[in-house]
């Protein structure tokens, strides 16, 4: 499901399934783009923030047209205990790639993989991940 | 320390094309003239095979190379080094003056980052700035690519640094009544090309940036984003649109004025040093 913002509407509240991830996409080359991942943060139940939520951050393939400093990015990271995803959608190969492992993370969080909790997944990603 | 403004002179007001350059080679200071001489030859050769320069009358190009001692930052810097272009025509007398038709320079201010651990034959010069025809700077850059084993690349420049220009030269201090400020912006995704540009008081610029900056001589990217934001949200008040979600182009005040395809104008002489300084910094970002 795709969304602009959050909050959803409610009308859909009765017929929506249970959602298993959030992604939330930033663009770098638009301060907009964090701006309201920053504000729609605050509709989202604390419960997703134990490894159901991750950032995706796209266009990073082109340096030059960099609106937003990395760094901010990590720190939100940080600040919401979840993962950090950078990728350029551009790039046939990087897209195929990014879209397996949110797949797989998607797996993970929908309770499908046997003895991986989305919980266990996200620290692991947080331990090894800052390098 | 500022450079002697006659000498400075010839940088000003003039739209400076960008590009960043590897430690060079072997270059000797005593060498300048006979550089000069084989660039001057590398071009008529050039203009033998026929890549042809300008089209039209015949013209001798000679070359001047000089050492600009005042234009560098620190101890460690190297001095400036120019490249002057100018032509005389054939068909003219003797006494005609030359045509200055293209000039160049490298310059390092304040670039020790990459300077401090330099091996000894090299000297480092990141910034090049090029005005003139880009026919004559791809002349100039291969000689000196060939020479000096360098390498020059087109150096861009990003709407998180160009923000960094606009805060700090809105804030700068300026005795005469500066020009206005302006931000212009692309609109991306859209079927016809869309810019918009913002201007704003020079004035109320620098007192916006005034309430913003903490420590006097010391910015922060925090201060930079707050300075932004609040002309953003000004804007969004007054037009409905989000300035953040468009890419920042081109940045003017009455300092300098920078745009994103690496090409800077410097306005005042008083603040030369200081663009010079963001913009080595640039350039040596480009290289690492």
């Amino acid at each position: 499901h795709l969304a602009t913002s959050l909050p959803l509407p409610s009308e859909r509240d009765h017929r929506r399934p249970r959602i298993d991830l959030v992604v939330f996409m930033i663009d770098i080359k638009s301060k907009y783009s964090l701006k309201n991942v920053e504000t729609s943060l605050a509709h989202v139940d604390a419960s997703f923030f134990l490894g159901k939520v991750c950032f995706l951050v796209t266009g990073v393939g082109r340096v030059n047209a960099c609106s937003i400093e990395t760094n901010a990015i990590c720190k939100l990271g940080d600040a919401y205990c979840s993962t950090v995803l950078f990728c350029e959608l551009e790039l046939e190969g990087i897209r195929v790639a990014t879209a397996q492992r949110l797949l797989r993370m998607l797996q993970i969080c929908a309770g499908h993989i046997p003895g991986v909790s989305a919980l266990s997944f996200v620290s692991l990603m947080r331990n090894s991940g800052d390098a | 320390e500022s450079a002697d403004p006659q000498r400075a002179a010839f940088l000003l007001r003039k739209a400076w094309t960008l590009y960043s350059v590897t430690p060079l080679y072997r270059l000797q200071r005593g060498r300048l003239r006979e550089y000069a001489r084989l660039l001057g030859a590398f071009i008529a050769a050039e203009k033998q095979k026929g890549l042809a320069v300008e089209v039209g009358v015949e013209l001798d190009i000679k070359v001047a190379l000089s050492s600009l001692a005042d234009l560098r930052g620190s101890e460690l810097d190297q001095a400036a080094l120019l490249v002057q272009l100018s032509s005389r025509s054939r068909a003219s007398s003797r006494s005609s003056e030359d045509k200055l038709v293209w000039s160049g320079w490298f310059c390092s201010m304040f670039g020790d980052d990459l300077s401090e651990n330099m091996p000894e034959d090299f000297t480092s010069l990141p910034l090049f700035l090029s005005h003139g025809p880009e026919s004559y700077m791809s002349l100039v850059g291969s000689w000196f690519q060939k020479t000096f084993d360098c390498c020059f690349r087109r150096l861009a420049i990003s709407p998180q640094n160009l923000s960094w220009m606009v805060a700090m030269w809105a804030g700068c201090k300026l005795e005469r009544a500066a020009s206005a400020v302006e931000l212009v912006f692309s609109v991306p995704r859209l079927s016809q090309p869309l810019d918009i540009s913002y201007a704003i008081h020079p004035e109320d610029a620098k007192a916006l940036w005034d309430t913003v900056q903490k420590t006097p001589g010391e910015i922060t990217q925090e201060e930079v984003d707050v300075f932004m934001d609040c002309l953003y949200a000004h804007f969004h008040r007054h037009f409905k649109i989000h300035l953040s979600a468009t890419k920042l182009v081109k940045v003017s005040t009455a300092v300098a004025s920078a745009h994103c395809d690496g090409i800077v104008k410097i306005l005042q002489s008083q603040y030369l040093p200081g663009v010079l300084m963001l913009l080595t910094e640039l350039a040596i970002s480009q290289i690492q």
